[in-house]
């Protein structure tokens, strides 16, 4: 029988199944973070039970660890409890950590491809909501919340039901400035915040084929935003050659054998999806989201919409209400919208291409005089290497901050948040309220869009810069 | 695990679609390594001004509301963020059931590894029992009948088995897997003889 991809990788994981369709599927890479990490660890410690297969484990405090000099440790004393409680599980029970002033540090999505940990065809889970990226890799990625992280730990396996399967094409290819951050936004624009609830997504088609592994990774991370319990891309030559020679990818022997299963990682020619969508790749524009949801997107030439003009009732009150929160009126137009605050990073555009793509934009350009802006690296490589090219001085010259890794303003749980009413230009993935700092107002934007916004002032089509 | 038994409260209605976890539990509460104590700070930015003063008008705030232990609300609730610290600040909260015409999906799990019953169902019911939450009546949760019942009327809800018998034996999840030890270890033998590479003991 012809299988998706997802039936293959679900299938090879499949350790138990009740009558009732409820699955023990087993987990090959387990990452792990010091916020959603420390309740499962005293769960063990409490029933006496220990990490089954620690080695498949890998843990990095990213969240709360501050971006400006750390070798004076971290101030928050809740911050540096958590990033403490971390160290301490990670060797009392042996997991490895790349500890915060390891130069392999950085957000727990962007370390994981970066280390080769990330592979095809395996079961990644981690307790956090945008795992989904590693599915760039044609491996089911997937967060979890803590008691499940304790199950992990426990037992290297999951309770899980199987989900249905969705295929979202991107054809043909993208006009010029538009780039992964906008397809994602587009596809849930399109599909809505619940659109691929009870799924799991396959993206397929040129556009898609067409895009660097650091692209895919963009495109799957924001999956969640779409509702769905993952996203995956099948993985071809750019994802094998990707991996080749990282450290802890497949060596010798191994590689060899590796790559030949990896290369069956695919959704069979004539199988069956529950659900298809299609979208065209011409028809998308640089996108930014005006309201506080993901789905709330507009073209950076269209306006605000406008509530009136909503039939359903629901829908209408959330509009008013997420416009009223951002301080926006119905019908502006798009690029008036003035910007206090720039921020480029996260484990959405937190990677080496996103800095090179922002700064070749930004090159001998100044900020403009009413923002201010922020660059923070994905990872402590990214971050080297963009030292090494030149980057962070084209970011500096520009008036722009250059940090320390972490995920920083995407969530600001570190000291960098929005004030209230504080509107930002983020390269993040969520526009709820508050999430950046309350009150703060967030407009979701590709890295371009970012530097277009910070150079005038305002948000800005990155096609005129 | 606590076992969850019948319900029967006033509810509480968040008309609102796409409740978050932000909302539901912002960042600066993520900081905790306890499990514990998180129900104060439930929906903390709708709930207390800047200063950190109650807003009286806040739902959950109003007599008898915060006593509720159940609660209905707009669709798609609990997306966002995998944060576990929202079921964990339900339930220290009161509420043990959340009524909505549908869920986001790692929030929806998360509900029933800490005692809470999500329930999914149609708008309209969802709209029909808010008036019951506006007249300050008590509607009834019954797990095993799958029921809400309300005035004299009954409406039927659909829920996995396997996580209804957890959730009213109160059963320990890993316990369960750990159950299975013989199949894990079956299994890995099979990955070390067939996928070599997946082993990391470089
Ligand atoms: S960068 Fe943002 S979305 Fe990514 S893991 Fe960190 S907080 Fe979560």
């Amino acid at each position: 029988m012809s299988k998706t991809l997802y039936d293959k990788i679900w299938e090879n994981h499949l350790v138990h199944q009740q009558d009732d369709g409820t699955c023990l599927i087993y987990v090959d890479r387990h990452l792990v973070h010091e916020v959603t990490s420390p309740q499962a660890f005293e769960g063990l410690r409490l029933q006496n039970r220990k990490v089954r297969r620690p080695e498949l484990t890998l843990a990095v405090p990213d969240h709360n660890v501050p971006t400006t000099d750390r070798s004076k440790g971290i101030d928050d004393d809740e911050s540096r409890i958590q990033v403490e409680t971390l160290r301490n599980n990670c060797k009392e029970f042996g997991v490895e950590l790349f500890d915060v002033n390891d130069k392999r540090q950085g957000i727990v999505h962007i370390i994981g491809p970066e280390q080769g940990f990330t592979q095809p065809g395996t079961v990644i889970v981690c307790g956090d909501s945008h795992t989904a990226t590693h599915g760039a890799f044609g491996s089911l990625a997937f967060g979890i919340g803590t008691s499940e992280v304790e199950h992990v730990l426990a037992t290297q396996t999951l309770i899980q039901k199987k989900s249905k399967n969705l295929r979202i094409n991107v054809n043909g290819d993208l006009p010029k400035g538009v780039t992964a951050k906008d397809v994602i936004l587009k596809i849930i624009g399109t599909i809505g915040t619940a659109g691929g609830t009870g799924y799991v997504i396959e993206f397929a088609g040129d556009v898609i084929k067409s895009l660097s592994m650091e692209e895919r990774m963009t495109i799957c991370n924001m999956t969640i935003e779409a509702g769905a319990r993952a996203g995956l891309i099948a993985p071809d030559e750019k994802t094998f050659e990707y991996l080749k020679g990282k450290t802890m990818s497949p060596k010798g022997d191994n590689w060899k054998k590796a790559l030949e299963f990896w290369k069956t990682l695919y959704s069979d020619k004539d199988c069956k999806f529950d659900k298809e969508v299609n979208i065209e790749g011409k028809d998308i524009e640089p996108l930014v989201t005006w309201g506080t949801s993901p789905q709330d997107v507009s073209p950076i030439t269209g306006v605000v919409p406008d509530p009136a003009n909503e039939k359903n009732e629901d829908r209408k009150m959330a509009m008013e209400r997420s416009l009223e929160y951002m301080g926006l009126k119905a019908n502006t137009k798009i690029s008036d919208i003035k910007i206090d605050k720039i921020f480029i990073g996260s484990c959405t555009n937190g990677r080496i291409e996103d800095l090179r793509l922002a700064a070749d934009l930004l090159k001998g350009k100044k900020i403009s005089s009413n923002v201010s802006a922020m660059v923070v690296p994905g990872s402590g490589l990214v971050k080297e290497q963009a030292e090494k090219e030149g980057i962070d001085k084209i970011f500096k010259d520009a008036g722009f901050e250059w940090r320390e890794p972490g995920c920083s303003m995407c969530l600001g749980m570190n000291p960098d948040q929005l004030k209230p009413k504080e509107r930002c230009a983020s390269t993040s993935n969520r526009n709820f309220e508050g999430r950046q700092g309350r009150g703060g107002r967030t407009h979701l934007v590709s890295p371009g869009m970012a530097i277009a916004a910070a150079i005038k002032g305002h948000l800005t089509d990155v096609r005129k810069i | 695990m606590e076992k969850f038994t019948n319900l029967k409260s006033i509810p509480s209605y968040l008309s609102l679609q796409n409740i978050d976890t932000d909302m539901i539990i912002p960042k600066q509460f993520l900081k905790t390594i306890k499990r514990t104590g998180l129900g104060k700070s439930l929906f903390y930015e709708m709930r207390y001004d800047e200063n950190g003063k109650i807003k009286e008008d806040f739902i959950l705030n109003k007599d008898p509301y915060n006593k509720s232990r159940i609660l209905l609300a707009g669709k798609n609730f609990g997306c966002g963020s995998s944060r576990e610290h929202a079921p964990w600040a339900l339930s220290d909260f009161g509420i043990k059931c959340v009524v909505s015409s549908s869920f986001a999906d790692i929030f929806y799990n998360n509900c029933f590894k800490n005692g809470i019953l999500p329930i999914k169902i149609g708008e309209q019911i969802v709209v029909e029992l808010s008036e019951y939450s506006k007249r300050k009546e008590e509607i009834e949760i019954d797990l095993e009948t799958q029921e809400i019942k309300y005035g004299n009327k009954i409406s039927k809800f659909e829920i996995d088995l396997f996580k209804k018998k957890c959730l009213m034996e109160g059963l320990d999840d890993i316990a369960l897997s750990l159950d299975k030890i013989s199949q894990i270890d079956n299994f890995e033998k099979k990955i070390k003889e067939n996928s070599p590479w997946l082993s990391r003991n470089d």
